[in-house]
């Protein structure tokens, strides 16, 4: 299983992530390129001259990728999902790290605005878990997935607020507009390219594959609200995707003030009502 | 290491340098990422950081002012690495090359590998400089895993 989600982990990310970049190009009139793109990309950049700025900087992207692969992994053994946030938390700090430990303006801007979209949607992934643990009585994915198929009532039903939160969450995480404030997906240039600025040939590449881990992970959030039918559960993360492609590419980029207070302020109070909520139903 | 060998031509990252040119040639440029010509169906991708990039594409007169930024923007980019002289004023000064602040061409500067001719160099021949680019950089990727091996 934990060979499995290291293996396949990385393989449905990259292509999921080229399936993005041809919808993309298509919403946009163009043809795209081949769906196999992203895998290219990695490989190349794996090949090129090793540029560094000092060795801390190595350490801190593969514990970037380590803490990436363990959260995925945790989650798909049905570990505690606070555990879960916080190995990503850790992940992500480490980049930020990596990041700021070069004094160049460019990834210094980056990685202060990547530690705010952290602070954006920590909170919100947490008290996804706490509104799950609430309904289910536990913050291991594997109760909360045998709680859905026990009763066969989806999370979905009796969250419906906090699912809608979790598409921002998504769409912060995924670097999608409007919140790619730190560092542009694709070809987007804010700020050149934020964190990932300093980072370059296989180091960037390594980047790259942290990040497919940690799609699949925010995927898996969006599956489990949906566990008690794995169908359906596909369909919703289908769905999504989707979804995120669309507000990609219909949305401009934002600041980051208006990011912490759509987060904190919109995210926040539509947990708290549904989690209120649960109290009379 | 194939599939490394392999993946290079398909991923080339490009990089615009614009040394002051009139902008007639940086928006032929840009016209390469346009529906019409989109470049990205060759994984070519306008990544904006040196750092990423593997191709320097330059367009514009060099003078003394900003060579020191040209030089500086080629030497971040790793190696593997190509440079495509886009326009005539990059190739050799072209209408300018007597004003008194030029420098007559990109390659007095950094190796120039490809030169794109024009005034402006249309979208269709920037694409044609950049796949004979590849090729250059098939050519180089080659000579530098001999030079691995014979290490
Ligand atoms: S070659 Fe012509 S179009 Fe291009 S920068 Fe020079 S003058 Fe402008």
């Amino acid at each position: 299983m934990v060979v499995l989600a290291i293996v396949l982990g990385p393989i449905i990310g990259g292509l999921l992530t080229g399936i993005d970049r041809k919808i993309t190009a298509r919403l946009q009139g163009r043809f795209g390129p081949p769906i196999m793109q992203p895998f290219y990309d990695v490989f190349k950049l794996l090949g090129k001259e090793k540029f560094i700025n000092n060795k801390v900087q190595i350490v801190y992207v593969i514990t970037y990728l380590f803490f990436a692969m363990l959260s995925f992994v945790l989650f798909v053994l049905g570990q505690d999902l606070i555990a879960i946030i916080f190995v990503l938390t850790v992940g992500g700090g480490a980049m930020v790290m990596g990041a700021l430990s070069v004094r160049s303006p460019y990834s210094q801007i980056g990685s202060q605005r990547e530690i705010l979209q952290m602070l954006a949607y920590d909170p919100l992934l947490i008290i996804t878990a706490v509104a799950m643990f609430m309904v289910t009585g536990s913050f291991k994915v594997a109760e909360i997935v045998n709680y859905q198929i026990h009763n066969n009532t989806p999370l979905l039903y009796v969250l419906p607020l906090v699912f809608i939160v979790l598409i921002e969450v998504l769409s912060i995480k995924m670097r999608k507009s409007p919140f790619d404030i730190s560092a542009g997906q694709h070809a987007h240039q804010e700020i050149v390219r934020g964190v990932h600025t300093e980072f370059s040939g296989p180091y960037l590449a390594l980047i790259e594959v942290a990040h497919w881990y940690e799609l699949m992970l925010a995927l898996g959030f969006v599956a489990i609200f949906f566990a008690s039918n794995w169908y359906i559960a596909a369909t919703l993360v289908i769905v999504m995707y989707l979804l995120e492609i669309i507000l990609d590419n219909t949305t401009a980029r934002l600041t980051w003030k208006w990011m912490l207070k759509s987060a904190w302020g919109f995210g926040i109070v539509l947990c708290a009502v549904n989690i209120i909520a649960l109290y009379f139903i | 290491m194939g599939l490394i060998n392999n993946s290079r031509a398909k991923s080339p990252w490009v990089v615009h340098f614009d040394c002051g040119s009139c902008n007639g040639c940086d928006i032929e440029v840009l016209a390469c990422l346009t529906p019409l010509y989109d470049i990205e169906r060759f994984g070519i991708l306008n990544i904006g950081n040196p750092k990423h990039a593997d191709v320097l594409l330059v367009t514009g007169t060099v003078n003394p002012r900003n060579e020191r930024v040209l030089r500086n923007v080629y030497e971040q980019i790793p190696e593997p690495k190509v440079v495509v002289a886009i326009g005539a004023c990059a190739c050799t000064g072209g209408v300018f090359a007597d004003c008194y602040n030029v420098i007559q061409g990109v390659d007095k500067i950094i190796p120039v590998d490809v030169y794109v001719p024009g005034c402006a160099a249309r979208p269709e021949a920037i694409i044609d400089g950049v796949v004979l680019g590849l090729q250059k950089f098939q050519e180089k990727v080659e000579k530098m895993n001999k030079k691995a091996v014979g290490n």
